[in-house]
């Protein structure tokens, strides 16, 4: 229901809150959005963009968590001793 | 590209993949109820790395698959007025109405228009003020602020030949639905990551409590769906029922305030028509009142007629997790997505029309 | 004829849709039923690229496509330059040399004279740069509002001078598969400048004569099995296309399948797969096992070559599907869609 990607923040134009625009950089690929709903959104910030709109402010700590919490499990694993488990059992 | 291409990384999809084998002790039926999510498990083949005990059940998170007929055929009738440009996602022209769809509509001599954000809608009205503007504003919560924004700014800006033809609807109701059903399989739901992005999860907290099923607010991207689907097995095996939110990076519990602000500036609920299961109460967005100009339904008086579904077509079983793809005897000979018989083989969300394209061909071989 | 009835019941499709001319299964039925059943013979047949014929002992290739491309201009070519290199493309795609075109024009009244002028210009510079010469053409004009400006038809002639027969039936299992270059670069230039979509990129058409690199794998000796141009469709219609006429099974590998980073965001953004979005200097080439290091170490020699890659192999199981080990190391079928790819959503 959602295709919503994330891209950098170039430069940000317009004055009140609700026309703030901002130029934001897909991998190559720029795109004027608005950013009316992410009036804390920075240059530089990335934003999830959906159909035009940035809808929220990547946080990007939070983005590495997944592997983390990857990191963790393995050690995790080895400390147990754990059997290895075949993926295609 | 940068905060996707890590996340469809081989390696790191193998370990997901082997601590969900770890971990998993029983079968398991578990719902992704995003169109997207469907997408990307059939996309990249997620689904082949799970234990074979793992059900993974495609949701009716797809605005395509639950729009009703009546809507379809409102948006063919009202595009084929001449005195209308008709704007839309490219997702719904080729969604079948009664007898005909959008596209054909276009053949016909139609101006029917494909846009990327509403505001282009907008934009298009202000380049045409003696022609009759009308976008067609279907999505769940995620895309409700840009439609919220696009009626916003006409009003601002006195934008008299703009409307919509609303058919918004809201995931927590459906989720309420699917659970209500006696017939129901699912145990627990992968909720859809960017329809918490705006609307948060506490919505999502009482719904686990009182029907005991986890539910993980999960992402898009491969490494996204196995941490879901390892984090709702992990609850399952533990017998918890908890809302978890594993796409931290971009929602938060309380969700995006602007944009909830201007959903409930414009748009009030409503009960919605789901196609393929039927009116759910309170399921779906409205125009307020203050709105009713940019009403589409309104403005045009289309006659609004009851309309029969497809006989044949299982959609709404599908929709809910009861039967698969492959289960229904249409599949891949009747109804393919060139002859779509219901709209989860017309969008490449569906789930029917993702079953064909990334697996089985006929039934036979599901 | 009386008896005539049309192949495709009016309860499927009554008028023709966009869909049709879309590269994919549509366009397939109008071939398949309608026009290879009314004019099929054992040339046509072939369903290749362009058709062989042997006249004098002297085999020659012969071809034609219309372009009907919006805007006009785009980045990195324009109506002419396309017209020229897609008929160019299709001759080499049998091994022959391209001798000659025709240029064919349906020109809308009141089109201004400033943009044909441009058009031809460009049209000359491309045939120059492929070696062909523009030998014979017609114009027509039709009613204003009838015609989008122009529309270009080439036909094309090239001899072949070497004795391989380069088609879908001479594809075995175990033949390679290689690309020229990175795909969906042609179709993502269009969507850029078409209106209601716009984004910045520095994303231009591929769109060049091919003949010329083909040319150098034929003379070194290279065992071509089959080539194909990549156009509408992409890759993966001219895969399903080949798997289907060759009765063969395809499997190719996603990692090496080469995407340039902004090509791939703006199908993330469009919500398209890259292996449907078009091209118009890419071919696939099926190549024996042998030769296929030394045809890839040529390709990336040669400028349209640089970015030349071994994607997959033809196989002898499940045949005629086309199946992609995705990038996290699973199978699924790649399958023709029905249509053109919408920007989407969901």
């Amino acid at each position: 229901m959602c295709l919503a990607i994330p891209g950098k923040i170039m430069s940000i134009s317009g004055d009140d809150a609700f026309s703030r625009m901002g130029k934001v950089n897909f991998g190559g690929v720029v795109k004027e959005v608005s950013l009316a709903y992410t009036p804390e959104a920075q240059v530089g910030d990335y934003v999830i963009v959906h159909v035009g709109f940035a809808i929220s402010t990547l946080d990007e700590e939070e983005a590495h968590r997944v592997f983390e919490y990857l990191q963790q499990m393995e050690e995790l694993q080895e400390l147990e001793g754990g059997q290895q488990v075949s993926v295609t059992d | 590209m940068r905060f996707i291409d890590e996340y469809r990384d081989a390696a790191a999809a193998q370990q997901w993949a082997r601590a969900i084998h770890r971990i998993t002790t029983k079968p398991w039926t578990i719902m992704e109820i995003c169109g997207g999510q469907t997408h990307a498990i059939l996309k990249f083949g997620v689904d082949e790395l799970l234990p074979k005990s793992i059900t993974l059940i495609h949701g009716p998170g797809c605005p395509v698959c639950v729009t009703p007929l009546e809507l379809i055929d409102k948006a063919i009738e009202i595009a084929s007025r001449p005195a209308v440009i008709f704007c839309s996602f490219g997702d719904m022209l080729r969604v079948p109405g009664t007898n005909k769809d959008l596209l054909s509509v276009k053949a016909h001599g139609g101006d029917v228009r494909v846009v990327y954000s509403p505001l282009d809608a907008v934009k298009i009205a202000q380049q045409n003020p003696d022609r009759e503007v009308v976008f067609f504003a279907v999505g769940f919560e995620t895309t409700a602020p840009a439609n919220a924004m696009a009626v916003y700014q006409a009003k601002r800006q006195g934008i008299k030949n703009f409307s919509l033809l609303v058919s918004h609807v809201l995931v927590p109701p459906a989720i309420e639905a699917i659970l209500s059903s006696p017939t129901n399989r699912v145990q627990g739901f992968l909720a859809a990551g960017h329809v918490c992005t705006v609307m948060g999860y506490t919505e999502y907290e009482p719904i686990a409590q009182k029907y005991r099923v986890p539910i993980v607010v999960t992402g898009f991207e491969p490494l996204d769906i196995l941490q879901g689907i390892y984090l709702c097995v992990k609850q399952l095996e533990e017998g918890r029922a908890e809302v978890e939110n594993q796409y931290t990076r971009s929602v938060r519990r309380e969700g995006n305030q602007p944009a909830q602000q201007l959903i409930r500036e414009v748009f009030q609920v409503v009960s919605r028509q789901w196609r393929g299961i039927g009116p759910i109460p309170r399921s779906g967005l409205g125009l307020r009142d203050e709105y009713a100009e940019f009403d589409a339904e309104r403005r045009f008086d289309v006659a609004s007629h009851h309309v029969e579904e497809s006989s044949e077509c299982i959609s709404g079983l599908v929709l809910q997790g009861i039967k698969k793809p492959h289960e229904c005897p249409a599949f891949g000979t009747r109804c393919t997505p060139e002859h779509p018989l219901g709209a989860t083989m017309v969008s490449s969300e569906g789930a029917c029309a993702a079953y064909y394209r990334y697996r089985a061909r006929s039934s036979a071989n599901g | 004829m009386d008896n005539f009835s049309c192949p495709i019941p009016i309860a499927e499709y009554p008028t023709i849709l966009l869909a049709h001319g879309g590269g994919g299964k549509l366009m397939h039925q109008l071939i398949e039923r309608i026009f290879v059943p009314t004019f099929g013979n054992p040339t046509l047949n072939v369903r290749h690229d362009a058709a062989v014929l042997g006249v004098n002992g002297v085999r020659l290739a012969f071809t034609t496509d219309s372009f009907v491309v919006r805007p006009l201009f785009f980045p990195g070519g324009d109506i002419g330059s396309l017209a020229v290199h897609g008929t160019v493309n299709d001759l080499a795609m049998c091994g022959a040399r391209p001798l000659y075109l025709s240029a064919g024009f349906i020109l809308e009244e009141g089109l201004p004279m400033e943009t044909l002028w441009r058009i031809v210009r460009s049209m000359q510079a491309a045939a120059q740069s492929a070696g062909v010469e523009i030998v014979t053409g017609d114009t027509k004009v039709v009613d204003k509002g009838k015609g989008d400006g122009v529309f270009i038809n080439t036909s094309g002639v090239g001899v072949i001078e070497h004795s391989h027969c380069i088609a879908p039936d001479r594809v075995r299992p175990g033949d390679v598969l290689l690309v020229n270059g990175d795909l969906g670069r042609h179709g993502i230039a269009i969507m850029a400048v078409r209106e209601g979509l716009e984004f910045e990129s520095a994303i231009e058409s591929d769109s060049a004569p091919v003949a010329g690199l083909v040319l150098e794998l034929l003379s070194a000796g290279i065992d071509i099995h089959c080539l194909r141009d990549l156009t509408r469709g992409g890759l993966a219609s001219a895969l399903n296309e080949i798997a289907a006429a060759a009765r063969v099974g395809i499997t190719i590998d996603e990692k090496l399948i080469p995407v340039r980073e902004d090509v791939q965001a703006a199908c993330e953004m469009l919500g398209f797969d890259p292996l449907y979005v078009a091209n118009e200097g890419r071919f696939v080439a099926f190549v024996a096992p042998s030769d296929a290091e030394r045809a890839l170490d040529l390709m990336r020699a040669h400028p349209l070559g640089e970015g030349a890659s071994i994607i997959g192999a033809v196989s002898d199981e499940d045949a005629p599907l086309v199946t992609l080990t995705s990038r996290i190391g699973a199978r699924r079928i790649v399958d023709m869609l029905s249509g053109e790819q919408l920007p989407r959503i969901c």
